[in-house]
């Protein structure tokens, strides 16, 4: 699972809207293949401290690197960054006025431009994979949740990105809906994808993560193996927020 | 002979009635060209580009279009000597297009940006996630939805346009309103006929405009 060579590495980031210190002196490496689960409660930072990996969120001091690189600023070069790292939003923002197929295909044609068959292709193949081939030609607003999210992540994948970002990928979906994306994380978790996952959902963080971060006021708190941390919190913050969501 | 059956009025009110649909057809083109242009400057990250796009809206949309068409005659051909075309009325008329267009053209910026801000910003921050550019996010996510919301307002934009187009006049060309003038000193007998059938030519071709924008409104409607 994990190689050790560093993908993702933050080091003393901070980030300010206004005189709210979202990210307060944020170091976190994470290897090539791992899969980290960040939970805390809400407005406790970890959506912007996903965010800020492809620099959706500018931070105010530190630095992120990406495979060995700083991101670099506005422009060309983070355009080209971005193409490399997948990310799937809580609200799935699929291309309202595009169609299944045309959202996964779209990275790939205008951006790495393939061609339009060869894209069109490894697009139904991926929208195979998470098992909704047959809403390729719907648009985004005839899908359920559960699929509109799925089509998200296919449109991701179809960048072949070196890593995921999920930001709250199960938060808009009604229940019954959760499992079927979470079937498709788990299983591209066990195929080695590098994945930075901003969840509530714990059982997913128990069985596909090989790590768990803890945060708390924009503070990273923990930083631990689940096992571990479920089992054993060492903060009374951590310990606080599991009795409150693991009582229920 | 009767105002309406004198051949040389019925030629004078067709061909006023054609400057002012050549002056509108240009200038719809060249604004909405512009327009969007300006709008994709005041929504972009340069700095530069964000404010020449508020200055040129903040100083065409504040100054009276009069003013705009006479500095386009009086400033732009009479003392920096620039000519369009060795035609007399030609020349008045590209003077005319360029007035009317660099002045709708604040008004299509700033319905089309209206536009960009009903998209919801998760479009954009999805388009840049896959690693589109700004102008490649801005011409294939954001415009075509912004699109739908602003084709009522550019009707609107349009049936102005159409009807400002008059002032052209006041540089010499004998658009319809010049015509009507002309008219109205020589028949003072027919005084209110005349405005009748100038006022019922300009409905006859607006009002089906804006049914026309209206339905194309609907059929684009966003679907979410």
């Amino acid at each position: 699972m994990t190689t050790g060579e560093p993908l993702i590495v933050l080091d003393g980031v901070n980030k300010w809207f206004g005189p709210l210190h979202v990210l307060d002196d944020v170091s976190l490496s994470v290897g090539k293949g791992e899969v980290v689960v960040v939970i805390g409660p809400s407005g406790s930072g970890k959506s912007t401290l996903c965010r800020a990996i492809n620099r959706l969120e500018p931070i105010n001091s530190g630095t992120i690197t990406f495979d060995g690189r700083p991101l670099p600023a506005e422009g060309r070069e983070l355009a080209k960054l971005r193409s490399e790292v997948g990310m799937v939003f809580q609200s799935f923002n699929l291309f309202a006025h595009k169609t299944i197929l045309e959202n996964v295909t779209l990275g790939p044609v205008k951006v790495r431009k393939e061609k339009p068959a060869a894209a069109r292709e490894r697009g139904l193949a991926l929208l195979d994979r998470v098992g909704i081939a047959n809403q390729a030609d719907k648009y985004p607003a005839q899908l359920s949740g559960g699929q509109q999210q799925r089509a998200a992540i296919a449109r991701a994948l179809a960048m072949q990105p070196k890593a995921m970002l999920f930001d709250e990928p199960t938060s808009a979906l009604d229940p019954e809906m959760v499992g079927e994306v979470l079937d498709v994380m788990t299983s591209l978790a066990s195929e080695g994808m590098t994945m930075v996952v901003v969840t509530h959902e714990m059982g997913f963080a128990r069985h596909a993560a090989n790590r768990v971060i803890f945060m708390a006021d924009g503070k990273l708190v923990e930083d631990a193996s689940p096992t571990e941390f479920f089992a054993n919190p060492r903060s009374e913050r951590a310990r606080d927020f599991l009795s409150k969501i693991l009582t229920h | 002979m009767d105002v309406f059956t004198d051949p040389t009025n019925i030629d004078a009110y067709v061909s006023g009635f054609l400057w002012i649909l050549k002056l509108t057809g240009a200038s719809a083109v060249f604004a909405l060209v512009l327009g969007v242009l300006l709008a994709a400057m005041r929504v972009s990250p340069v700095p530069v580009l964000r404010g020449f796009g508020a200055a040129w809206v903040g100083t065409f949309r504040n100054t009276p279009l009069t003013l705009v068409i006479f500095f386009c005659y009086f400033g732009l051909y009479s003392t920096l000597g620039l000519s369009l075309s060795d035609d007399l009325n030609r020349n008045i008329y590209w003077l005319g297009v360029i007035g009317l267009s660099v002045y709708t053209a604040a008004f299509v910026c700033e319905a089309v940006r209206s536009g960009i801000n009903t998209v919801p910003t998760g479009q954009a921050e999805a388009a840049r996630a896959i690693g589109l550019s700004f102008a490649q996010t801005l011409r294939i996510v954001v415009l075509p939805q912004a699109t739908r919301s602003v084709v009522a307002p550019f009707g609107s934009i349009l049936i102005a346009l159409c009807k400002n187009a008059t002032i052209v006049g006041t540089i010499g060309l004998i658009e319809a309103s010049s015509v009507m003038k002309d008219l109205l000193n020589s028949y003072g007998n027919a005084v209110i006929p005349i405005f009748l059938v100038f006022a019922g030519t300009f409905a006859a071709i607006l009002i089906p405009t804006g049914y026309f924008f209206g339905w194309l409104a609907n059929r684009l409607a966003v679907k979410r």
